[in-house]
Parts: structure tokens; C-alpha cells; sequence
């Protein structure tokens, strides 16, 4: 069949056409990804292999880049930092928000009012919520902080600028900040419990707690899953808090991968090394996503 | 079904004085403890405060002082700067979410599948691992040679195609239903008539979610315009909060007020758009 029929032809250019227009409406989304994310990750890459000298052409180092990263003694307590301040920002925002979730959970319509008040810290902006807790770390015995400490009996500490309560500082902050959002999506996902299983269970004679144990925290173990997985993957590039809080101070005690990566690349202009991190903390994204996918998918099994 | 079934713990149904008395205790400290900092803020920045010990949930006067003052250090400035930056990024957000959805929703063509990758791959890709490729990239775009550093193109044109509106707004638009299209189409309307008038109508709800997810994303961007502005008079609100505390001449009081002003927007619109936020929440947490 060499001569394509009239009909088949107007549907083929029309297919055509379609693809055209296609093609044509996905244009503007595709050339921004393009340059503002293919093209630097591929930069970053790049950079990552060579010593990136201004104005006299960059020369390839290998994996020297690395190497240097990877010894220093500054990069690997960047990292142990971020792990903690991760793992402790999301493990205190998921035990946080389940408990909250537990306590407001119904119909009522005061609990809507209770609800809104306490997701405030979620959608404010990151740079003024940390101004706003700079301030209540006060570290004399008048700040805020170390007052209502006092009504308690806890002596005046000096919470942003002590070695070792920075970071315990700012994880506060982490939770206070991800704990209402944890709680909404629990929230969320305890309405889709089957009532009928509760009411099952009591008649069986189990109390609330076991209740809890057999029938919600099991219901809910996709949610906490997905919740798990991004506060984790987001804790690992945390930036603003920590770069406006305590910048890394003091004497390190509280510095992350990127306050790091930042300083060597934009301010010590070092942007192979830079790179190198940037790819390092890429990587581990990756692995601790694709690590959660599979433990999932053999979990569901 | 009785009360006593409808939660995990069943508290809705306990009643008497003192589980009345355990839950208005319950909800009030939920209330200090996470609405509490930012109300201390909204009264500080209204009240006069010389140091951190004034700041508290009870007003000590009320004076406009701190606002005036802060026009002085150019609050005003950066604040219309992030209104420039989250305005036009916004806009170029929406739109170009709108076109995308419309291709992957509404069209058949070769290719779909490895345009889905790219999109998940940006989304799997933050901002923070790139930043110092990208500062490196803007400074001079391939292959124009253009430098992006200083501008206020740099701060918006990367933040105008994100992953998630186009995903959120391609599972809307795949439920506008085909009917219209094809009675449109029959009408002899044009593609970009039949966008316009047709879809981009039926959409309004979805607009609404992406509209609020969009500003607040854009609106707390640190980063981005932390390595593009190259001088203070570019600086957007958020990033020149720094400065400000640093100066010594700047008291506690302005600082409060420039605070306010940062973060006011963003709860705001959450307030305004408190629904389709929640939505575009919840689907967004549960497909993952």
C-alpha cells in the first residue's frame, strides 16, 4: 500500500498536528528545567572533577575533589550533624504530630479552630519563624525561653550560642515547625479507618491502647511511610533554619552539609570542591529514596 | 454507630467537668505552644520593644513606631521586591503549569512517558544540591552569554516550572471532561480558544490550590535570591531579615515588624485559601 487514502492521511498530519501542539505547550516548562535544573546538575557534575579557576580555565583534578571533601574532618561532622538534626526533626514531628493527631481527632467545631491555630507554623516563612526563635533563645535568664524553663526549675541556658545545645536548639524549632504538618496528614489518614473495626475490637473487650496498637498504627503505616521519607529526604538539605540561626556557630557545633557546601562555594569561591559536596548529599538523597521505595515495596509484599 | 467509635481513643465522647477541664487544657496549650511565637510577634511589632525580655503575648502599648522606622531601612523596599519576585514567578509559575497539564492531560503523543521521568527527576533534584552550579549557570547562560546575577529574572525565571503544580494541575484537568472539548471543537474553536475559554475555566479550583501552593513556595525562597542579589537594594524580604538584625542601629522592635511583614503574606493566603490548601495537601502527601 503505497498511496495512503485521503481519510487516513488527514487523520495521520492531524496526529501530527497533535503531537505539534503538544510538544509546543510543554515547550516553556521544559527549556526552564532544562536550565535551571539539567543543565547546572550537569555543571555540577562537571565542576565536581575539576579546579574551577576564573579567568584561567579550569583544570581536571580527578577525583581530587572528592577525595578532599571526603577527608575533611569539617565535611564529615557537617554530615553527622545533618543525619542528627534529620533524624531528630522527624522522628520528633511524626511522634508529635501522631500524639497531637490522637488527642483532636473528631468532628467537632471547636477542633477546627484548634487545628488552624496549631498549622500556623507551617505555612509561615522559614527566614522570619527563625528571627522570631532567635529571640526567644535569648540566652540571658530573661529570654523567653529560658523564663518558662525557670517556671519548671530548669536553670538559664544558652541555648543558640552552647556547643552543645545548638543543634537540640534547632531541631526544637524543626519539630515545633513540621509537627502540625504531620498531624494534618495523620488526621487525614484516620478518617479512612474502618469504624466498623473499632467497634469490633471493643466488643471484643480490647482496650483503647490496644486498640491503637492493632487497628490505627497499622492503618496508618503508608502514611507514616510517606511522611517518614520526606521529612527525611527534606531534613538532609536543610538550609535557612540552621544558616540564619546559628550559621553554622558555634565553633561548627551546628553546621550542615549546606551552610558548608554554601560557604566553600559562595563565599571561599572553592566551587569544584563545592560541587563535589553538592553531588555527595545528591547521592545520599537518592540512595535514602530509592532505599525507602524498595523497602516499601517489600514491605507491602 | 455511637460517639465512642468514631476515633482511635474515643475522647470525643467522654464528657463531665473533668474531661471538659483536661480538654480545654489540652487545647490551649496547643494553641500558646504553636500559635503563641507568632502572635508575640504580631504584638511586638506593635508595641514598643527595646530587648528580647519585652517580648511576650501582652501588649505594652500600641505604637506604629517600629513600621515607621522600619521605613527608614528600607523594609518597604524589600518587601516590594518580594512582591516583583513572587508576582511575576507566580504568574510564570501558573502559566506554564497550565500548558503543561493541558499537553499531559488532554493529549496523546510519543514521548509522554519520558516527559513524566523529567518531571519527577526535577522533583527529585532541590534546589539546595544545584545552588552552586546554578549561581554558576546564571551568571552566564549557555548559550546567550547572559548574566543573571543582580537581576530579577534570576530570582523568577527558576522558580517559573515546578514539578509538582504541573502534577497537580494534569490529575485536575484529566477530569474535565472531553464532551466540552470536542462541542468546542466543533464550534470551530481553535486550540488556544478552546484552552482559554473551554478548560482553563473549568479549572478554577485547581487554580486555586497551585495559585496558593506556588506563593507560598516562591514567597519563602532563601537561596535563590540569597546568591542572585548582589546588593542590598535587591534584596527581598526574607533574605534582608539578616541584615537588618546585624545592624546595630536597628532595634529589636523593627526587626519584629519586618518579621510581621515576612511572614504575613504566606498565612495570608493560607487563611484566604485555607481549603484548597488542605486538599492540595492531603492528595499531594498521599500519592506521594
Amino acid at each position: 500500500m503505497t498511496v495512503a487514502q485521503p481519510t487516513s492521511r488527514r487523520r495521520l498530519t492531524s496526529r501530527r498536528r497533535g503531537t505539534l501542539i503538544a510538544w509546543l505547550f510543554l515547550a516553556p516548562a521544559l527549556v526552564l528545567f532544562l536550565y535551571f535544573k539539567f543543565i547546572p546538575m550537569a555543571q555540577g557534575l562537571r565542576m565536581s572533577f575539576f579546579e574551577v579557576r576564573t579567568y584561567l580555565g579550569d583544570r581536571y583534578v580527578g577525583v581530587d575533589n572528592y577525595a578532599t571533601i571526603l577527608s575533611d574532618r569539617a565535611f564529615t561532622s557537617a554530615l553527622w550533624h545533618t543525619v542528627a538534626l534529620a533524624a531528630g526533626t522527624t522522628a520528633g514531628s511524626l511522634v508529635l504530630g501522631f500524639v497531637l493527631a490522637l488527642l483532636v481527632e473528631g468532628k467537632a467545631r471547636h477542633l477546627w479552630i484548634v487545628r488552624t491555630a496549631a498549622f500556623l507554623p507551617v505555612v509561615t516563612t522559614m527566614a522570619a519563624v527563625a528571627e522570631v526563635w532567635r529571640i526567644m533563645y535569648y540566652p540571658g535568664d530573661s529570654g523567653v525561653v529560658n523564663t518558662i524553663a525557670g517556671w519548671v526549675g530548669i536553670a538559664p541556658q544558652p541555648y543558640l550560642a552552647s556547643e552543645n545545645s545548638s543543634l537540640v536548639s534547632i531541631m526544637a524549632m524543626g519539630v515545633w515547625r513540621g509537627a502540625p504538618y504531620d498531624m494534618m496528614i495523620i488526621l487525614a489518614g484516620l478518617a479512612g479507618v474502618d469504624r466498623s473495626l473499632y467497634e469490633a475490637a471493643a466488643v471484643d473487650g480490647a482496650t483503647p491502647w490496644r486498640r491503637l496498637r492493632h487497628i490505627t498504627v497499622p492503618a496508618l503505616r503508608p502514611v507514616f511511610g510517606i511522611l517518614f521519607t520526606l521529612a527525611a529526604i527534606r531534613g538532609l538539605r536543610v538550609f535557612t533554619e540552621v544558616f540564619t540561626l546559628t550559621n553554622g556557630a558555634p565553633n561548627g557545633s551546628s553546621e550542615v552539609l549546606m551552610t558548608l557546601i554554601y560557604k566553600l562555594g559562595l563565599q571561599r569561591g572553592e566551587l569544584g570542591v563545592a560541587a563535589a559536596g553538592s553531588i555527595v548529599l545528591f547521592a545520599a538523597t537518592l540512595v535514602l529514596t530509592v532505599g525507602v521505595r524498595l523497602f516499601r515495596r517489600r514491605d507491602a509484599r | 454507630m455511637s460517639d465512642r467509635f468514631d476515633s482511635a481513643l474515643g475522647l470525643e465522647a467522654r464528657r463531665g467537668p473533668g474531661a471538659w477541664a483536661a480538654k480545654l487544657l489540652l487545647y490551649t496549650t496547643m494553641v500558646v505552644v504553636f500559635a503563641g511565637p507568632l502572635v508575640a510577634l504580631l504584638v511586638g511589632a506593635f508595641s514598643r520593644v527595646i530587648d528580647p525580655t519585652g517580648f511576650s503575648l501582652i501588649p505594652n502599648g500600641f505604637t506604629l513606631a517600629n513600621f515607621v522606622e522600619a521605613g527608614h531601612k528600607n523594609v518597604y523596599l524589600y518587601l516590594l521586591n518580594s512582591f516583583v519576585v513572587v508576582g511575576f514567578g507566580l504568574l510564570l509559575q501558573m502559566l506554564v503549569s497550565v500548558f503543561a497539564a493541558y499537553s499531559l492531560a488532554r493529549k496523546k503523543f510519543r514521548g509522554m512517558a519520558v516527559v513524566l521521568i523529567i518531571i519527577l527527576a526535577t522533583m527529585m533534584l532541590p534546589e539546595e544540591v544545584i545552588i552552586v552550579p546554578l549561581s554558576v549557570v546564571l551568571a552566564d547562560l549557555p548559550p546567550f552569554h547572559t548574566n543573571l546575577i543582580g537581576s530579577y529574572a534570576g530570582m523568577i525565571l527558576p522558580v517559573g516550572a515546578w514539578g509538582f503544580s504541573i502534577l497537580v494541575m494534569t490529575e485536575f484537568m484529566k477530569d474535565v471532561p472531553v464532551e466540552l472539548e470536542e462541542a468546542a471543537r466543533i464550534d470551530g474553536a481553535g486550540e488556544l480558544r478552546t484552552f482559554f475559554s473551554i478548560i482553563l475555566p473549568m479549572c478554577r479550583p485547581a487554580l486555586g490550590v497551585i495559585g496558593v501552593f506556588g506563593f507560598t513556595m516562591i514567597w519563602d525562597q532563601y537561596l535563590l535570591p540569597l546568591i542572585v542579589a548582589t546588593e542590598p537594594g535587591q534584596y527581598t524580604l526574607p533574605i534582608a531579615l539578616r541584615t537588618l538584625r546585624s545592624d546595630e542601629e536597628v532595634g529589636i522592635g523593627v526587626l519584629l515588624a519586618a518579621a510581621l511583614l515576612a511572614l504575613l503574606p504566606s498565612v495570608l493566603a493560607f487563611l484566604a485559601f485555607q481549603r484548597q490548601f488542605m486538599r492540595g495537601l492531603t492528595s499531594g502527601a498521599i500519592k506521594g
